[in-house]
């Protein structure tokens, strides 16, 4: 047990970090050698090598222990967490490689800007608390918005959405994976009484999805997110909005409000 | 270089829990309100709390209760504690979760539909309001979206150097911006330090890297006073193995579900030290008894305790723990619903910190406030697990609707002097004419001291030794180098963060070696037992010209009433 199964790695290991500044989207390679640890990952590695190779090294982390989601890179061209990479689950006979995230502009090195989803994350309608909220929640009631809320905001589903890759942050037509999981985390909430579903049509621009399940697939904390959010919130959509009777009943009902505004 | 200049009402430093607190009641009592944060918002340690929020709402207990809460936190505390936050937290922390769950929180449900507590060491009965191993997380996210919805503005990847004092009141702060690394200035009547732990000055700790005393230095810096800095938490379950997660905390919820630990004997050997609570103790209890296991050598092969939670079906395990499933599968090739976890104690939370009134949270400087695990008192000797969470809503709650008064009624002031901004950044920029060591380089001498020197059990030979090292270490600090641009630069973040803890690791080792007991957390192998007279006061020390100057300080004494409830040990009632 214990780490004893991985054996025979190499006493030193080899590493291609991707440099550069701000401006600069395809920088250079620079590769730094340096000794292979048990049970390293590589955020340990890009860490050491900041503390004694390149001290200037820009990257960002915080917990070191896939919570924070602070520490997304491209590991061997595939997006993933430096901190839950194991360097020896990697092949080590070349060099390993790591580059910023594609999707957002660099900052510098490793750092990229992903200000912008702060910004989609503000006009996402907030929570609203029912008037009359349920007496009794069970866990059953509760365990589809728990899913949504586990996401630690990597962005790494963000980083992999073919829509996203080819929108310019300027004018922005979808919301991305992100924050269709932050809706619907909202609107499976069964204290929550907020409409979203004008918001997820127009500037959520829900319909650009075309499911390839991209997003699923990179996601560290494994959320369902094509099957248990973008379908069930493009069901909602359609029911509310493209489906005639329905939009006059709601009508009639009064319930035609838009972005969870009172 | 021009400075950006913003100007609030309220400046908070932090965006963790306690910041964003804070943030959401200053808004709410009208003030307009700016968090300045060294991370991204959301990223912050708070996000690492695993167990449970701690409050005496009844639902899977009926027996509890806000009175059983307070006794349970002083008799944890060890008397140490300031009686009033003990008082406030316990009565007020169930109308924080209320809070949570209209901001949005989404809670563990019981069968009967209400919301599910679990048991922790040191707490009577099932207390603590959850989310699985990832309690944090939910009230993480759950105080950002609601200061985004209240309008508070966020400074995310800022760092702040210096707080500015006008007439002998505060003033506001100033930094820079990593990105570009350009000047920042944030002026505001009213300033809360909400900047979390100290666990980085050790080598091994729980905490994330941003845990580096920055705001108890800032506050220090400014005049305010620092209280209980001898009482470092060490948890006594972080990871072991491998070396990469050495210190990653192995949540007390394994034991609040029924985990166990024993020895390599396979002795459940809690029987030895706490018989009545075993794994459900106090965790300076734990921590201690683990390292005796170890230090006698019936320690696991690693240098640990084992702790299983394996007789437990395997779903009930992924669905309570599913982090620690993660963990331990990810990090150390160990499945725990088969397995048993190698744990050993790890640096986990400071009780001590910026000393508070325990109303307002106002410091002794006017216009500056503090919260959340930069205070003090709260914890007293130790803390119980779950009543960090419940303290940062509390207090957070607290600091900012009275920053927000305050502010309201402080006199208004001129624009902060072009010539007092600029000297400022001469100082920040100082590590880029450095010509002494790496920080980096300096920062690990300092944790590997800390670790062995300042860890769990102390005494006056190893303190002293340690004192003089660490001056030694400020001295270098202040000449440690910079290397490259101004640019999101962790060298120059270093040098400025050394300057901060090996500040308040002197602050540790001179309270340490003050106080001349074993109590809660700190543990003198030269005087192992409690002291009577002791109880009766806290160490508080000032800056004085760079100098670290402590003393005793009487504490106030608790009405009948409040001491009455206080008497007698915690009894733990699993069902």
């Amino acid at each position: 047990m214990n780490g004893q199964q991985r054996k025979g790695h190499p006493e030193t290991i080899a590493i291609r970090i991707n440099r550069g500044d701000a401006g600069d989207d395809v920088g250079r390679f620079e590769e730094f050698r340096l000794p292979y640890a048990e049970g390293m990952v590589v955020l340990d590695a890009v860490i050491q090598v900041q503390k004694e190779q390149a001290p200037d090294l820009a990257i960002r982390w915080n917990c070191k222990a896939a919570r924070c989601g602070s520490c997304s890179a491209e590991i061997n061209g595939k997006p993933r967490l430096q901190c839950k990479t194991r360097v020896s689950d990697l092949d080590l006979t070349q060099p390993i490689t790591v580059s910023p995230l594609r999707t957002f502009p660099r900052i510098k090195d490793l750092v990229t800007d992903v200000s912008w989803n702060y910004r989609v994350n503000q006009t996402v309608p907030p929570m609203k608390y029912a008037k009359r909220p349920p007496a009794k929640v069970y866990q059953s009631d509760v365990d589809r918005a728990q899913e949504m809320r586990k996401c630690i905001e990597c962005f790494l589903c963000q980083d992999v959405c073919h829509v996203l890759r080819y929108q310019t942050a300027e004018k922005p037509t979808f919301i991305g994976p992100r924050f269709i999981v932050r809706t619907a985390g909202l609107d499976f909430n069964p204290f929550d009484e907020g409409n979203r579903t004008g918001f997820l049509l127009r500037e959520g621009g829900l319909g650009m999805c075309n499911i390839t399940k991209c997003c699923t697939e990179v996601c560290p904390e494994e959320i369902h997110i094509t099957d248990n959010a973008i379908i069930p919130e493009k069901e909602r959509v359609v029911d509310a909005h493209a489906d005639p009777l329905r939009a006059i009943l709601n009508g009639l009902l009064g319930k035609s409000k838009e972005n969870g505004s009172p | 270089m021009a400075a950006g200049r913003h100007k609030a009402d309220v400046l908070i430093i932090g965006a963790g829990g306690s910041g964003l607190r804070a943030a959401i009641a200053a808004q709410e009592n009208g003030a307009s309100v700016i968090v300045v944060s060294k991370s991204l918002l959301g990223k912050a340690h708070t996000i690492m709390a695993e167990g449970g929020i701690a409050a005496a709402i009844g639902s899977s207990d009926p027996r509890d209760d806000w009175k059983v809460h307070f006794h349970d936190t002083m008799f944890g505390g060890k008397y140490l504690n300031n009686w009033k936050m003990a008082l406030y937290h316990a009565q007020e922390a169930p109308k924080e979760i209320e809070n949570l769950e209209k901001w949005g929180a989404v809670f563990d449900r019981t069968e009967q539909g209400g919301i599910l507590q679990r048991n922790f060491g040191g707490h009577a009965y099932k207390r603590l309001v959850q989310v699985g191993d990832r309690t944090g997380l939910e009230l993480i996210r759950t105080l950002q979206d609601a200061a985004v919805a209240h309008g508070v503005r966020v400074f995310a990847e800022h760092t702040v150097t210096q707080l500015l004092r006008a007439d002998g009141a505060i003033a506001g702060a100033v930094g820079y911006q990593r990105e570009k690394g350009d000047v920042v200035v944030w002026e505001a009547p009213a300033v809360i330090i909400a900047t979390g732990g100290i666990g980085r000055i050790y080598s091994v700790t729980s905490n994330s890297w941003e845990s580096t005393a920055d705001g108890l230095a800032l506050a220090f810096r400014a005049g305010a006073e620092l209280m209980d800095m001898e009482f470092v938490q060490f948890h006594p379950t972080g990871m072991v193995w491998p070396p990469s997660v050495r210190g990653l905390l192995v949540t007390e919820s394994v034991r609040g579900e029924g985990g166990l630990l024993t020895n390599s004997k396979g002795e459940r050997f809690m029987e030895r030290y706490d018989p009545k609570r075993m794994e459900l103790s106090t965790r300076d209890v734990v921590a201690r008894s683990i390292y005796t296991e170890v230090q006698e050598g019936r320690g696991s092969p690693h240098g640990g305790a084992y702790l299983s939670i394996a007789h437990k079906p395997a779903d009930f395990i992924l669905k309570k723990l599913p982090s620690m499933y993660m963990q331990y599968k990810e990090f150390a090739d160990v499945d725990i619903t088969k397995e048993p976890m190698e744990v050993y104690p790890t640096t986990h939370y400071m009780m001590g910190g910026i000393r508070v009134d325990a109303e307002t949270e106002a410091t002794n400087v006017p216009g500056l406030y503090a919260c959340g695990e930069a205070a003090s008192g709260m914890h007293g000797a130790n803390r119980l697990g779950g009543n960090s969470l419940s303290d940062l809503l509390v207090f957070g709650a607290r600091a900012g609707a009275a920053a927000a008064k305050y502010a309201k009624s402080a006199p208004r002031r001129g624009d902060v002097a072009d010539s007092v901004i600029a000297e400022a950044e001469r100082d920040m920029l100082a590590p880029f004419g450095g010509t002494g060591d790496n920080p980096f380089a300096v920062q690990e001498q300092l944790q590997n001291l800390m670790m062995t020197e300042v860890g769990v059990y102390r005494s006056e030979e190893k303190l002293t030794e340690a004192l003089a090292a660490i001056r030694s270490m400020r001295e270098r600090a202040r000449s440690a180098r910079a290397t490259g641009t101004r640019q999101y630069n962790p060298s120059w973040h270093a040098a400025i963060d050394l300057k901060n803890m090996t500040l308040i690791a002197e602050t540790i080792a001179t309270h340490a070696l003050m106080r001349k007991e074993s109590r809660g957390a700190h543990t003198r192998v030269d005087f192992p037992t409690t002291s009577e007279e002791l109880g009766n006061v806290n160490v508080v020390s000032r800056l004085v010209d760079g100098k670290v100057e402590a003393t005793f300080v009487a504490r106030e004494p608790m009405p009948d009433d409040l001491a009455e409830l206080a008497k007698g040990e915690t009894v733990v009632h699993t069902s």
